[in-house]
């Protein structure tokens, strides 16, 4: 008598749950469809395309620190990157390191005098095989179809770092707290969000920038130093500098195909 | 069968106040973290997972190697692990309770988590590990429970049990792999982009895991007329010598690999980790005592003489305990991170309020195994009269 | 005490403890909310959906447009009236509503919801210029 009251109740709750389960994850995930029927969703007439963007960086038109200051400065500025004390805790989209830091594998122990003291731009190379994007659960981080960017949801970031671990290149930074008391008012740009504590960002090769017709900010303050194109267009700038330099990328190697290319 | 967990000596009450007052320091410091942001606990730019991650990687193996009582009796009917097999599923529930809550202590927006299903990405290793641990969980609570209300009334387990049982022995298997594949597959992380990662997660796994059962075999004999039984605690101490042997050697293995070859980039975490790299190396005493410990472990497990001897092999349980804990805890951890993918050492060392709420994390997880145990040496207690 | 007394003062305790919100506040039912329009609001006449609609699904239409800005790269939004705009909180909604204390916090305090768009999509106040 008892275990078949008991085996009724269970089999109750557990066709309850079966059926419930996914309506109701349904439920959550969904968005109203029925009232976008009559709107339309399109792209900026302005907005610039490309199969997938890359960036060829003359790494010889930098000579020192200073030279690649304004690049740093205008990327954070306009995208409210918050400037933090604790080494710990600093984000940063793009910045200058030594060449054996950008390229470890490569380093020497004698070394041309302009190289050794060259300083290298990196950031977040777009990778067309990105690991980051093939570790994270929620697909926060993905590479857009349309455009090769690997772009970030900072809505959906759950904040795991899986990326950031991931991430051969060390591009990726995490907001070990609140960013906003970081970011001095002045410098402020309204029109780009700030981030929340909790989630994990990197440089979106201005995207929003894109969008509306512009080149990257670091592109446009680089005085030619950068360029910036569609990698598959063979008549862009990109091509036509891979073409008449050879160009380097980080950690080639591995194998995610980086589309930041280096002149040095 | 849960009144068994509620019904104590003072020794009980007494153990259980303490680990309650353990998990309310932890929680109040995680909600400081909360309100804060991950930025109270030490890790950096650069090392972005630390001291929760390594508790989590390194529970997830004694999870699985509760999975070394129950193969022996199921699949090769050694009956002696029969008394046992229940402390076997108990201990990996509650690893399973420590490995779930330390992923969500670490995460930076943990109310978010459920979008790793609303948004299901089979492509990320993470994805699977989610899903493996819940399944894991879920398959020893139902076996752990049904087998011992059986034992309890009397009565043969029911038959559709048989299959589950048979699925937790690979499924224990499959999360230790899984968690191993997380650190294993990543291009930008040479210290851990090894074949060897998972064996040796394992093996590590099944030093551990029956470590810390032979300790609460010893202690159940001392606080209950419950008596696990000498001949049993002997095999599992055999298997724990066997598996820790493989774990070091797999370890020289990977030592020859790596200095034989002479990779840079395969010797610097090694080298940061036991002779310092770049004028840094906080870890350096500690991955030496791991090293140490373990070798002591081997000795004392693998020596007839000492093993035999249970007091001594109390000692060989807990030095091989801690030994693993470093070893693929935050040796693991931050060997993998330093130096970075730039070639920079930037130290990691877990923080105060950070080893705190490890702490909570930790008396949680205890204190469900106490409730567990409890309940099994109860019914135990119950049925040898 | 016998049980009956227990459960009864039980039960009393428990009526107390529940209805709480009702008997404290008898008589002081808050008002309903009113969200105060921006000059430059009143001025553009509609908003980008009818009224109700916004009233209704805002935040439905919010994420359609975080979708299709971040994740499908499309940001113009063409609304049933033929008229264009830039799927942006920060630009377009708070553009014109850049008085969030009177107009978005009315109804969302009034009904103890607490969005957190804000901590990332920075508020547009035209005070200050």
């Amino acid at each position: 008598m008892d275990s078949s009251r008991r085996r009724i109740l269970q089999l109750l709750g557990v066709s309850t749950l079966a059926l419930t389960t996914k309506p109701v994850f349904n439920a959550f995930a969904k968005e109203e469809q029925a009232a976008e029927a009559e709107a339309v969703i399109k792209a900026g007439a302005k907005s610039l395309k490309a199969k997938q963007w890359a960036m060829v960086i003359d790494t010889r038109k930098f000579e020192s620190e200073e030279d690649l200051a304004p690049l740093i400065e205008v990327c954070h500025k306009i995208h409210n990157v918050p400037h933090l004390q604790n080494k710990r805790h600093e984000i940063k989209w793009i910045w200058g390191v030594h060449y054996h830091n950008a390229f470890p594998g490569k380093a020497a122990q004698f070394l041309s005098e302009s190289v050794e003291q060259r300083p290298f731009l990196v950031l977040c190379n777009h990778c067309e095989n990105p690991p980051c994007v093939r570790v994270c659960p929620t697909k926060a981080t993905f590479k857009r179809e349309i455009d090769g960017i690997v772009f970030m949801d900072f809505h959906r970031c759950i904040g795991c770092r899986f990326c950031m671990a991931a991430c051969p290149f060390g591009a990726r930074s995490f907001n070990y707290r609140d960013p906003r008391p970081f970011i001095a008012d002045a410098e402020l740009n309204k029109e780009f969000p700030t981030r929340m504590k909790g989630v994990v960002e990197k440089c979106n090769f201005c995207a929003e920038r894109l969008a509306v017709g512009q080149l990257p900010a670091c592109v446009e303050a680089s005085n030619g130093a950068l360029a910036f194109g569609d990698l598959y267009d063979p008549a862009s700038q990109v091509r036509e500098l891979i073409k008449t330099n050879y160009t380097i990328r980080r950690k080639q190697t591995l194998g995610t195909e980086p589309s930041v290319y280096y002149i040095v | 069968m849960l009144e068994l967990a509620i019904k104590g000596g003072k020794k009980y009450y007494g153990w259980m106040t303490f680990l309650l007052v353990i998990i309310g320091i932890g929680f109040l410091l995680y909600l400081k973290q909360l309100d804060f942001g991950l930025g109270i606990t030490g890790l950096s730019r650069d090392v972005s997972w630390g001291f929760y991650i390594a508790n989590f990687t390194f529970l997830v193996g004694v999870a699985a190697g509760g999975v070394m009582v129950v193969l022996p009796y199921y699949l090769h009917d050694y009956k002696a692990f029969g008394k046992v097999t229940i402390l076997g599923e108990f201990l990996a529930i509650a690893s399973v309770i420590m490995c779930v809550t330390f992923i969500l202590v670490d995460l930076g927006q943990p109310m978010r988590v459920l979008n790793v299903f609303l948004y299901p990405s089979p492509n990320s290793v993470l994805f699977w590990d989610t899903i493996v641990l819940q399944g894991y969980l879920l398959l020893n609570i139902v076996i752990g429970w049904n087998v011992l209300e059986a034992e309890r009334n009397g009565v043969h387990p029911q038959k559709w049990l048989k299959p589950l049982i048979y699925l937790s022995i690979p499924w224990a298997i499959s999360i230790h792999t899984v968690t191993a594949y997380l650190y294993a597959g990543l291009p930008g992380r040479g210290f851990w982009m090894t074949a060897i990662l998972a064996p040796r997660f394992l093996s590590s796994a099944f030093a551990s895991g029956p470590a810390l059962l032979i300790l609460c075999c010893l202690i159940i004999r001392r606080v209950s007329s419950f008596d696990p039984g000498r001949e049993q605690i002997q095999s599992l101490a055999k298997i724990v010598a066997y598996a820790i042997c493989v774990n070091v050697f797999f370890f020289l293995c990977e030592i020859f690999v790596a200095f034989y070859s002479q990779i840079p980039e395969h010797m610097d975490h090694f080298k940061y980790l036991f002779v310092g790299l770049l004028g840094k190396g906080v870890y350096v005493p500690w991955m030496w005592a791991s090293f140490i410990l373990m070798i002591v472990g081997i000795i004392l497990t693998v020596m007839p003489i000492t093993r035999k001897n249970e007091g001594v092999l109390a000692v060989a349980c807990v030095v091989i305990f801690l030994g693993t804990w470093i070893d693929k805890g935050l040796g693991m951890i931050a060997g993998g991170f330093t130096p970075s993918p730039l070639h920079e050492v930037n130290e990691y060392i877990p923080s105060l309020p950070e080893i705190g709420i490890a702490l909570g994390v930790w008396a949680l997880g205890f204190l469900v195994m106490t409730a567990l145990f409890k309940i099994a040496v109860s019914v135990k207690e119950e049925i040898r009269g | 005490m016998n049980n009956k007394t227990l459960i009864i003062a039980g039960l009393v305790i428990f009526l107390i403890i529940v209805l709480f919100p009702f008997w404290y506040m008898r008589g002081k039912a808050a008002p309903a909310p009113e969200p105060v329009l921006t000059p430059m609001a009143k001025a553009a006449q509609a908003c980008v959906r009818s009224k109700e609609y916004m009233k209704s699904e805002h935040m439905q239409l919010l994420d359609v447009w975080r979708d299709s800005v971040v994740r499908d790269s499309k940001r113009i939004y063409v609304n049933p009236q033929g008229k264009e705009f830039n799927m942006s909180l920060s630009n377009t909604c708070l553009d014109c509503h850049s008085n969030k204390a009177e107009f978005c916090d009315r109804c969302h305090d009034y009904a103890s919801v607490r969005p957190y768009c804000w901590s990332c999509h920075i508020e547009n106040p035209k005070e200050k210029t």
